[in-house]
């Protein structure tokens, strides 16, 4: 007979910054089930979002997360384009792309680093975040910050991008050129991390339609979806790209596509500081009307979707984000499971989690007559039936 | 003098404690270990368990569910243990103070030896931080 062991991994541990935490149930070296249990980052943003004002809520939104800190802001402000009908100056567009664009490049190679060390690459990590460091240098230079740039704003962009700052933007990526194909013969033409990655974690494309996942772990599953193509926004529909899709749906696939990406963010950037017109960089809002609105953006993880209704007054009434890991961490349950419990540390990572970008909350809203119980009513229930007990047992006594 | 805290000062071992933060801080005291910064040449390594940690990197705001595991964390430490809250929500709460699920910040959970504030504060803040806590240590020992 099988034996069921459940090793409980967090929530505070070394295989990832974030806190949350898996129950690998197990047999033998096999995991057999896993179970994810989160819920220990969340802040309660969108019900902070509805407190503050319209202009405000990009500085909230980008504090969801700190590596995809331009997605949730763009998503925000996508929305609020989309429900009060604002144009948006061209320069504008361009700079939102290159700032996009930028923070795909710092995420991908964040987590090639990250994914180096988790497999015993150290030296993989290192490098990867050494050749990161310049594209928060050029951050810095352009925003102001090195994370959390504030850069989106309602109709616009808070800065230029000044012509003194585009030649060392421009030195910046042609370095970096040479630093990523340096990690593709690296990582694609070693034979022990080709052994380490192939054939691990995978996620067919059947399993990946079924679970819904998006972005780079889509498509390195086979399914070509990019909301930067399908539903461009920004000036994504201005420039020519390429969509790097993959079949195997393993983690080697999804460590292509994630190095190939890098390659298309380059030269995204490359064209669009040609291409970009001189003139505003922000449009004059008067007020916002009443009505609803979805922004979609395709952040380093996938798709991440902001809905904005508003009620004429200066407050988002309700503002709902769905981010991109909240689908790809589920599919960790079909990812992990039948492979061994050496190979879950990188195939829970694989997905790139982002764990403080997930944690969302659902209220129940009492319907009639129906009543919804919480912990504590729980706990004194017991307590009550334990008390009904004790007297039962001392008339039973005494009687 | 006190041995336990003149030992302290050469080498401190750090647990990285993330109280629900938005990963920014964390990622930033991940970036103090690469080469740019390499915080090793300190002295300083990230360990894997609060058990072999002199000090606390304590990062967020933290929520109910994390409020509990930062007592935790810091009731298995080894004392003495230092606590530096990194980052503007850890200092302060900035935007979340409001928020339905912060009870309540950082240095009321657990005692705060030294605040870097920034959002994030960057790696060269928190070295100096770091650097100011040893001498702090060093004037008590």
């Amino acid at each position: 007979m099988s034996h069921k062991v459940i090793i409980p991994i967090g929530p505070y541990h070394p295989l990832q910054e974030e806190p949350e935490y898996f129950r690998l149930y197990v047999e033998g070296e096999k995991v057999v089930d896993i179970d994810i249990v989160i819920g220990y980052m969340h802040r309660g943003i969108e019900e902070l979002s509805e407190h503050k004002h319209f202009d405000q809520v990009p500085f909230l939104v980008e504090r969801i997360c700190g590596i995809c800190s331009t997605s949730h802001p763009l998503a925000y402000v996508n929305a609020m384009e989309d429900l009060a009908g604002i144009e948006v100056p061209e320069r504008a567009l361009y700079i939102r792309t290159i700032i996009a664009e930028l923070e795909r490049i710092h995420s991908h190679l964040l987590w090639l680093g990250l994914a180096g060390h988790f497999i015993g690459y150290n030296t993989v990590w290192m490098w990867a975040w050494k050749y990161r460091e310049p594209v928060l240098d050029i951050f810095e230079m352009i925003t102001g910050n090195r994370n959390h740039y504030a850069m989106m704003k309602v109709g616009g962009v808070r800065r230029d991008i000044i012509d003194d700052d585009i030649p060392e933007l421009k030195k910046t990526l042609d370095e970096l050129i040479p630093a990523v194909n340096m990690f593709k013969g690296a990582v694609m033409d070693d034979p022990v991390i080709q052994a380490r990655l192939k054939g691990i974690g995978i996620l067919n494309r059947q399993q990946a339609i079924d679970w819904c996942v998006v972005g780079p772990t889509a498509r390195a599953s086979g399914v070509n979806i990019d909301i930067r193509r399908d539903d461009p926004y920004a000036a994504y529909d201005k420039v020519s790209w390429n969509v790097i899709v993959e079949k195997e749906g393993d983690i080697f696939a999804k460590t292509k596509v994630r190095i190939l990406e890098l390659y298309e963010c380059i030269g995204i950037i490359r064209q669009c500081l040609n291409k970009m017109p001189k003139g505003a960089f922000d449009a004059d809002i008067k007020e916002i009307p009443p009505g609803e609105g979805i922004g979609r953006v395709e952040a380093p993880r996938g798709e991440c979707f902001h809905y904005v209704k508003s009620d004429g007054t200066n407050r988002p009434i309700r503002h709902k984000i769905r981010a991109p890991s909240y689908v790809n961490v589920a599919s960790n349950k079909v990812a992990c499971v039948g492979g061994t419990i050496s190979d879950a540390a990188i195939t829970l990572a694989a997905v790139d989690p982002c764990y403080c970008c997930t944690e969302r909350v659902a209220v129940l809203k009492k319907v009639d007559n129906k009543k919804i119980l919480n912990g504590w009513d729980l706990i004194k229930l017991s307590q009550e039936k334990t008390a009904q007990l004790k007297e039962g047992l001392r008339d039973g006594k005494s009687g | 003098m006190n041995i336990k805290l003149k030992s302290l000062t050469k080498s401190i071992w750090v647990f990285h404690a993330a109280c629900s933060p938005c990963n920014n801080c964390d990622i930033e005291i991940l970036d103090l270990l690469t080469p740019r910064h390499d915080l090793e040449r300190l002295g300083m390594v990230l360990v894997g368990s609060v058990r072999h940690a002199d000090a606390l990197l304590v990062t967020g705001v933290p929520n109910y569910k994390t409020r509990e595991r930062l007592k935790m964390l810091y009731a298995q430490a080894p004392k003495p243990c230092l606590v530096l809250a990194i980052g503007s929500c850890a200092c302060g709460r900035i935007m979340f103070k409001d928020s339905y699920n912060s009870p309540c910040p950082v240095d009321e959970v657990v005692p705060v030896d030294v605040y870097i504030p920034g959002c994030p504060p960057k790696p060269e803040a928190i070295i100096a931080g770091v650097a100011k806590l040893i001498a702090k240590i060093e004037k008590a020992a």
